[in-house]
């Protein structure tokens, strides 16, 4: 927060009498509470059209396994199950590079080389979805298929997660283009948090005769867990909600598969590839339904992350 | 404690694992940028940025329509949001400090979170049932929702960046205090507020998910609000996942297009931002 003592110290401003001060506050009040409005909306018309997927069974359709649009039966589970994998993977992935950029940031590189590593965290962070997935799809893909896929089964097939043949599509592509999109969000918020680690107890490590590496495992690290638990979590809740490159490379099949390399789908994806053509009010209303789970997950996550993140004392980042 | 060398070398591991980390986090970066404009620069034209997108297989045509359709939707999302975004952005710099003010600023976070593509469905509910049609202005809807929350957010921090003197100053002259906040306090914040419009806006024009099912697609030009209008972005993912060659060309073409958009507008707000600071 820009510091609540500036705000407080500020004389008390649009005292009642003056019309055009009454006024005044009034408006901004108003543009205020549209945010809240705007809430409250989302909600409500989320609802509205959810509300005949759920009405009847609601964990029915949750744990339901089947997703036939024509016979009118309608099972999320390999939605959210699609969805959880493939974040999990670009976690996974993303988090011990993103640490890795922000310890080198902050504890390693001369200030003059810190725009090295930032300037590339805000263009990845700049570059529109759907460009990430037309990558994957021509570029990422073809490289899995032929190359990264066949390596792990060779070397790691005896787990059931890298079994099956290397189709390039599936869970594995969805979650490495995901931990690419995440890397700018989990990387620029442990940034800001380890920047927050007082430099008198990083001193006090360093003055017992602790390398680098170890001031930054008993100093750095213990003292910011909780704002790097909050930029892991923001990560994840935009790796649940992405939708366009994850359409593009996670195969789209409403199965449910142990194995990386298979086929799968995700809840956003799903929404993106029915809702237009959706023609019954089930078949709206269960992809609804997926929006509401998906809304209503990603707000739980980001309230925790902000809190987290906030408690280490900083303003939040905004991803 | 364990021997000095050995903590020597385990030091020198991480930091070189560190160095590795941001070489592979540049490995995709670099890979993106470099193969959308090698793959892209051959495909663009004049007729590229004029014409009507062609048939299969037909030499020639454009995206035309898109990127005026991108400009058109982001237009009208940017009057519909613009007010919305900044007045609360000013609402909680100048009184977000009670309850009401956390409330908002606490919503407004989470909300700069919620997935894009729950947003298309929220404005097509909104917007294209009632309709009873795809339109430009259900696309525009969707994207002043998602704009709202994060301008809001940035309007705060610069507003409060203005320093209370100057505040000050006004009130002692005896300007009424609604003035003193319109003609100076947000005056003086203006430049900064332009700044976040335009990150604002080049995050708006990259998105694809709220127009998938809000402003649809559309193969010719339109300036009506309520048709089904093209869009850079959709345009992009419906050439990349068909079956044609030729198409997946013009989908790098246009991504390129988009890049060099998105990327003008990132340069702009950045320049502005730096030019404030030096002055």
């Amino acid at each position: 927060m820009l510091s609540g003592q500036a705000a407080s110290a500020r004389p008390s401003f649009f005292n009642r009498g003056n019309v055009g001060d009454r006024a005044y506050v009034a408006t901004l009040s108003a543009l205020g509470g549209a945010v809240l409005i705007a809430a409250g909306l989302i909600i409500w018309e989320l609802w509205k059209s959810a509300h005949v997927a759920l009405e009847t069974h609601p964990m029915q359709f949750i744990k339901g396994t089947d997703w036939d649009p024509v016979r009118e039966s309608f099972g999320a589970l390999p939605f959210i199950y699609g969805t959880l994998v493939s974040s999990a993977v670009s976690i996974f992935v993303a988090v011990p590079i993103a640490l890795g950029l922000a310890i080198f940031l902050v504890e390693i590189a001369p200030p003059p080389m810190r725009p090295l590593v930032s300037f590339p965290l805000e263009l990845l962070a700049g570059i529109p979805s759907v460009v990430y997935g037309l990558w994957g799809l021509f570029v990422m893909v073809p490289w899995l298929r032929g190359h990264l896929e066949p390596l792990l089964g060779a070397t790691l097939g005896f787990l059931p997660l890298f079994q099956g043949p290397p189709l390039g599509l599936g869970y594995l592509a969805a979650g490495l283009i995901l931990a690419v999109m995440i890397l700018p969000t989990i990387g620029s918020v442990s940034i800001e948090v380890l920047k927050k680690v007082p430099v008198t107890l990083k001193d006090a490590s360093l003055a017992l005769g602790a390398t680098k590496w170890e001031m930054v495992r008993t100093a750095s690290l213990p003292y910011s867990r909780a704002g790097i638990l909050g930029a892991i979590i923001l990560g994840l809740g935009r790796a649940l909600g992405e939708t366009m490159a994850v359409t593009m490379v996670i195969g789209n099949s409403p199965e449910i598969h142990a194995s990386l390399f298979a086929a799968g789908y995700s809840l956003p994806s799903v929404i993106a590839n029915e809702f237009a053509e959706a023609t019954s009010a089930m078949h709206t209303g269960a992809l609804a339904a997926l929006a509401l789970i998906l809304f209503g997950v990603t707000l739980l996550l980001n309230s925790i992350a902000r809190l987290l993140v906030r408690a280490v004392g900083r303003s939040p980042a905004r991803s | 404690m364990r021997q000095y060398p050995l903590r020597r070398v385990t030091n020198a591991v991480v930091m070189g694992l560190c160095v590795l980390a941001l070489a592979v986090a540049v490995v995709p970066l670099v890979s993106v940028l470099w193969l959308v404009i090698s793959q892209g620069v051959s495909g663009l034209s004049w007729s590229f940025f004029t014409a009507l997108p062609s048939p299969v297989g037909e030499i020639g045509g454009g995206v035309g329509n898109a990127i005026l359709g991108t400009f058109y939707i982001v237009g009208l999302a940017c009057l519909i949001g613009l007010p919305f975004g900044i007045g609360a952005g000013v609402f909680l710099a100048e009184r977000g400090d009670g309850p009401f003010g956390q409330a908002v600023r606490f919503i407004a976070e989470v909300l700069s979170g919620v997935p894009s593509i729950v947003i298309g469905v929220v404005a097509y509910g909104l917007v294209v049932v009632p309709m009873k049609r795809f339109s430009a202005l259900a696309g525009a809807v969707a994207l002043a929702i998602l704009m709202m929350p994060t301008l809001a957010r940035t309007t705060e921090d610069l507003v409060r960046l203005v320093p209370t003197t100057l505040r000050e100053a006004s009130l002692a002259l005896g300007v009424a205090q609604w003035k003193t906040s319109l003609r100076v306090v947000l005056k003086t914040a203006l430049g900064g507020i332009l700044t976040g419009v335009l990150l604002a806006v080049s995050r708006a024009a990259g998105e694809t998910a709220p127009l998938l099912f809000t402003s649809l697609n559309n193969q010719y030009w339109n300036f009506r609000p309520d048709q089904p209008t093209a869009s850079l972005t959709v345009q992009i993912f419906n050439y990349a996942i068909s079956p044609y060659e030729d198409w997946h060309q013009k989908a790098w073409a246009a991504a390129l297009v988009l890049l060099m958009m998105v990327g003008l507008l990132n340069l702009a707000s950045r320049l502005l931002a730096r030019s404030r600071l030096q002055a």
